[in-house]
Parts: structure tokens; sequence; C-alpha cells
């Protein structure tokens, strides 16, 4: 192809050691499918938290309850977005849908995130049906015809019609848990699936996404969540900060166990190509892998969490400690998805080589639009905020959920 | 299709086959598991399904349920002119720079006391260089001061695997086996996800940026269908390259395959390729 300048020409071409395979000197996945499973993580890991509060039936979640559902849908709007900027023919993006081709894992993907949306907005206008019926009758005009709209002229708010929609939000939620987490193993599963790059080829991938994307999730909320009530001036609930506290803590254990034994699994087997592997980790990837994800990542913020808990930290320093290991957590995700999928392409299939894949600031594919589609779904969240307020008693059910349901 | 000799890897298949049926019926909620189950099984895409159907295909005049194309390497023959390279790019209008090509051409060197072959391709600085353009391809004599104790070409191209993972992870079925054993492509449906480019494990695939669709060698399908041989074949000054009708026994290939111990590249990823190897190393993969 012609490239249209320098800028096209960096994109294109990955300057690379050894021997690679003339096509692969074009790295196919660029950081927009960095971003992709990275927003679709955030998506389950807040899901988890409001399944936490909505189903499991933790009282001491419901500060961020409703909001976590909220933060699941603003950031799966986006999901997609990554893929569509990333396809070379966007506008056929449809075709997936209209003749799926169903031994592609890829091709599952429209329908689950269709469904999940749906679900989420079910859920979420199940949740706010009482915000929309009241502010129908304070509002007058165009607004209040607007708010009656979205109440979809369902106006009861009686208390069996409030424990009916408590049954669905309960149902709701319940459906939700398999559908959010397994939209993200099955992004696992689209690396783990592939036979061609050893660095993916892994059975534990899907688990391995799950689990960070549980800890991504828990930490945005925790840094969301703080962020939020400094906003509003009001103070932070310490017993649900020490919750997610106590969530992040433990998954995030559980995630660095699993993924350093998919790393153990790789170098233990030694299959063809492992000495390439192994020259990749302990040079380009060291600082990425082992500093950044593993160190900076995943030790400290246990370590610091670890520390809290075990002292019983609380008041300020507890804030501080939690937001400052979420902000590291949510780094360490970020820092994993990169090595995962720019890594894996890093590796060339040769088993002979190493690319250097070229990050570039102004491109389709570039670092400003994939910053832009991962900061875009907080904006959308600010806006969501405004018009369905999470924090709001009066503006959803007050009941518990699992105590109507059971 | 028909399955006389049932081996395990078959039977293996068929399990996996079964299952990703059962899995389809579990609905929804199974839909991550049916997923992963139904990955595995070779399934041709519906689309190509219904065409094979027809009788003729593309034309008139070629019938694909006639035909089993197999390709043949003989690295022994091959003599780097690179003249295969030069007539795929022209004849399939493949971007003539150094980063896509449908057809390419590995050299192995073992220099005296290497224990590991030092491999390049003529799309390495050093060859360019050599050539002048990115728009020529030649070896550099670089290793003209050296004691070689071994070297050789290895051509290579797509493999038109039995089971094609880039067929199987396409998600539209743009891309398809044909009944005569091709891998095509429609460029007219193709999303441009390169989810196959990252399947294919012998870097066979490009992505073609203009166009935004994948592309590949397709063994010239537009030349084979009419009774010509691929344009790599019919460049090729040593008749290292072999081309052939496996359902005709007196066909190049047959007789390539039956008179040479032949090899496959890559076979642990069960992909089944059918580009027959005869005179390469074990480095070469």
């Amino acid at each position: 192809m012609e490239p249209g300048g320098l800028l096209e020409l960096l994109v294109e071409i990955a300057p690379y050691t050894g021997y690679v395979y003339p096509n692969e000197t074009v790295i196919p996945w660029t950081v927009l499918i960095v971003v992709y499973p990275y927003l679709t993580g955030l998506v389950a890991g807040a899901f988890t938290v409001s399944s936490l509060y909505h189903v499991f039936g933790m009282e001491r979640f419901k500060p961020v309850g409703q909001f976590a559902l909220l933060t699941a849908l603003a950031f799966m709007i986006f999901v997609p977005m990554p893929l569509l900027l990333h396809l070379g023919n966007p506008q056929r993006a449809f075709n997936t849908m209209l003749t799926p081709h169903w031994t592609s894992a890829i091709a599952v993907f429209g329908f689950f995130a269709g469904f999940y949306v749906i679900l989420l907005m079910l859920e979420i206008w199940f949740m706010f049906r009482p915000h929309f019926v009241r502010q129908a009758q304070r509002t007058s005009g165009l607004m209040g015809r607007l708010w009656h709209v979205a109440g979809l002229g369902s106006d009861d708010l009686s208390p069996k019609a409030m424990r009916y929609d408590e049954k669905w939000i309960f149902t709701l939620a319940v459906i939700g848990i398999p559908t959010a987490h397994g939209l993200h193993g099955y992004v696992g599963f689209v690396f783990g699936s592939l036979k061609s790059r050893e660095w993916w080829s892994s059975d534990l991938m899907p688990v391995v996404f799950l689990f960070s994307a549980v800890i991504s999730g828990v930490a945005l909320l925790i840094v969301l969540y703080v962020l939020s009530c400094r906003l509003r001036k009001i103070a932070v609930d310490l017993q649900c900060l020490k919750g997610l506290a106590y969530v992040l803590w433990g998954f995030a254990m559980f995630t660095l166990v699993l993924e350093g034994l998919e790393f153990a699994n790789v170098v233990y087997k030694g299959r063809e190509g492992v000495e390439m592997i192994l020259e990749y980790v302990s040079g380009p990837l060291l600082v990425p892998f082992f500093i950044l994800q593993f160190s900076i990542g995943a030790l400290i913020p246990i370590a610091v969490l670890s520390y809290m808990i075990w002292r019983g930290t609380t008041g300020k320093a507890l804030i501080v400690g939690v937001t400052v290991s979420a902000l590291l957590v949510l780094f360490q995700v970020w820092m994993m998805r990169w090595n995962v999928v720019i890594g894996g392409q890093e590796i060339a299939k040769t088993g002979k080589g190493l690319l250097s894949y070229q990050l570039v600031l102004l491109h389709r594919e570039g670092l400003l639009i994939a910053v832009s589609v991962a900061i875009a779904p907080l904006l959308l969240l600010w806006a969501m905020v405004r018009v369905l307020p999470p924090w709001e008693k009066a503006a959803t059910s007050l009941r518990s959920p699992l105590a109507s349901a059971t | 299709m028909k399955r006389e000799a049932i081996s395990s890897l078959l039977a293996r298949r068929a399990f996996l086959r079964k299952i990703g049926r059962a899995a389809t019926c579990a609905g929804a909620i199974a839909a991550t598991g049916a997923a992963g189950a139904l990955g595995v099984t070779k399934k041709v895409a519906a689309k190509s399904e219904s065409t094979s159907r027809r009788g003729s295909f593309p034309t008139k005049d070629y019938d694909w349920t006639k035909r089993q194309w197999a390709f043949g390497v003989d690295a022994n023959k091959c003599i780097g002119c690179l003249r295969c390279v030069e007539a795929c790019k022209r004849e399939n209008d493949v971007p003539g720079d150094a980063h896509h090509f449908n057809t390419w051409v590995e050299r192995y060197v073992y220099l005296e006391g290497d224990k590991r072959a030092r491999v390049d391709s003529h799309h390495d600085p050093v060859n360019i260089a050599a050539s002048g353009s990115e728009r020529e391809y030649r070896f550099a004599n670089r290793y003209q001061d050296a004691k070689v104790e071994k070297a050789f070409f290895v051509p290579k191209l797509c493999n038109q695997c039995t089971h094609p993972p880039c067929v199987q992870v396409c998600p539209t079925g743009a891309t398809y086996k044909a009944v005569d054993g091709v891998v095509l492509i429609d460029q007219k449906y193709c999303i441009g996800c390169q989810y196959c480019v990252q399947a294919c494990p012998y870097g066979a695939r490009w992505f073609n940026a203009r166009k935004g669709v994948s592309q590949k060698c397709y063994w010239c399908y537009h030349r084979i269908t009419k009774g010509l041989q691929p344009a790599c074949v019919e460049a090729c000054p040593v008749g290292a390259r072999i081309f052939g009708d496996r359902n005709d026994p007196q066909s190049p290939i047959s007789l390539f395959i039956r008179n040479n111990r032949v090899q496959v590249l890559r076979p642990e990823t069960g992909n089944a390729p059918n580009v027959f190897y005869v005179g390469i190393d074990k480095e070469v993969s």
C-alpha cells in the first residue's frame, strides 16, 4: 500500500530483530485492541460490585450499588467503539450479526454485547422508575412529558408494584452475572484460543482476563466513589470503602497467582519458540511486565492493602491508601492488557525474532484516539449521574432487593 | 464430507463437533461455553456450503467439485532468484513493498560451527539495500566472506490448510474453504478485523489497508480455474514449484507426492496444510 505520510508509515511498519515473516512487520492489532478488553473488564468488574449488593445482599455496598450499574452501562456503551475504529470496513460490522460464522469467537460478540446492554438498561430502568414517575409529577411542560416517556407510562408506585419491580431487578442482576463475566471471559478466549501465538495460546487466558477484570472494575469504582464524595462534599462511607478494599485485596492476590501460574506454564512447558519468549521477557518486556505490571501494579497495592487490613487502618489514611492502591491496580490491568495484546504480537510467529510496536499520537489507531475512547465513558457517566441520581434515596426503591426476593 | 478411515484425530474431531452441536442447543446462557466448543469444530462457512452445491463455480466451464488442488515445493531445486515473488506481485496486484507478500522465499544458512541456521528473506533491510528498491527483490551476497557449511532456500506461500484456522476465526464467513481445497476471501464481505491474520501460524495473510480487507495467496484462483498454472509456478525457472490436481493420479503434484517423502509445515497445529515440501530442514517452520 502507499503510505500517506510519515505517521502512517510509523504505524504500518514495526522494526524487528532476528527473523520474522515478511507480513508480520505490519502489527495487526493496535492500541485500540488494548482499550477494548480494558473497557469490557471494567464493565464486568463494576457489575460484580453491583451484584454483590443487588444479588448477594451485602448492605455495606449500598452507596455504590446503583452507581456501579450506571458505571457498567456507561462503559459498555463504548465497548464496541475501539473495535469499530479498528475495522478496515466498519460499515460492514453488522455482517457479523447478519451472517454470524459460529466457529468464530468474534461472531458471538455482537449478540452478547447487545443482550448485555439491553439487560443493563432494563435493570436501570426498573431501578429508577420511581424517580421517573416522581420527576414527571414534579415537572411540567416538555421536561415533564420527557420524564413521563422515560417511565414508559408506568406510574404505579404502590407497594405491590414496587415488589414486582424488585423481583425484576433481582432476576436481571442474577442473569447479568454470567452475562457480564461471560462477555469478558470470551475476550480472554479470543486470545487464548489462537494456536498461532505461544504467548496467547493458554487455557488460563479467559480466567486470567476474568479475574483481572474484576479487580479493575472494583478499583475503578473505588476511585470514582471517593472522587464523587469529594465532589458532592460528603464523607466517604468507610464501611463501604473497606468492603471494596477487601474485594480488591482478595481478587488481586488471586489474579497475581493466576498470572504467575500462566507464565510459569509457558516457561515450564518450554515448547518451541520459548527461547524467544524468554529473550523477550528478559529484554523489551522486563520493565512493562515485571516492573510495571507485577511490581508496581500488583505487589505494591497488595502490600499496602495487606498492611492496612492488618493494622486496622481507618479514617483518612484508609481512604488515601485504598484509593492509591486502586489507581495502581487500574494501571496494572492496563499494563496486563498491553502486555498480552501488544506483547503477543511482538513475539514473531517464526519463534526466531522480535518486533517492536510503534505507538503514534495522531492516527486513526493512535494514542490520542485510544485515550479519548477510554475517557469518553467517564463523560457519559458524569451526564448519566445527572439524569439518574444513584445516591438519592428517594430516587430508587428503598427496600433491599434480597429481602423482597427471599 | 466422507471420511473413510477414522483415525483417532478424526474421531476426536467428530466428538468435538457433537459437543459443539449440543452446546448450541443449550442456549444463550451457555453461549460462552458454546463459543469454546464450536470454536474447535471444523465447519466450513454456511456460505460456501450453499455455493458448493452449484455444479459450476466460478465460471461455467469450471466445476470445483471435480478438483482437489495441491502444491509442492522442492527446496532442493530453489535457487532463490525470486522471480516467483515478482511474478506474484504483478499478477495479483500485491503492494510493491517489503511488507506485503502472497509468497516469499526464505534463506537458511549454517556457517561453519553454527548450531542454528541464520534465516533471512528478501524483505530484510540488508537485502533491500542490495536490490536498491523495495520493489525489487534480491538476496544480498552477505555471506561471501564466511565459510558456509549448508545453505538452502525455502519458498513459502499460503498452505490452503484442510482445517484452516483463518476460516475458523472469521466472524462473518467472508473467508471460506472452497470445495476444490483453496481458501478464498470475499473482499466485498470482509470487515477487516484481521483476526484471520492473527490466527495463521504461517504469516501467510496480510492486511490491505487501502481496501480495508485481508488478503493472501489463493494459488492464482483466477488462473487455475481456467486451466492455467499459478503465476509463481509458471515463472519458476528450475521447477521448484509444483502444482496440480490430486484427483488426477498422473498430475505433477500427484507424482511429486507419490515419488517423494514429503512433509508439511507445523503439522502439530492440526491445520493439515496442502503445500508439500521436499528438502527442508528441521529449522524450517
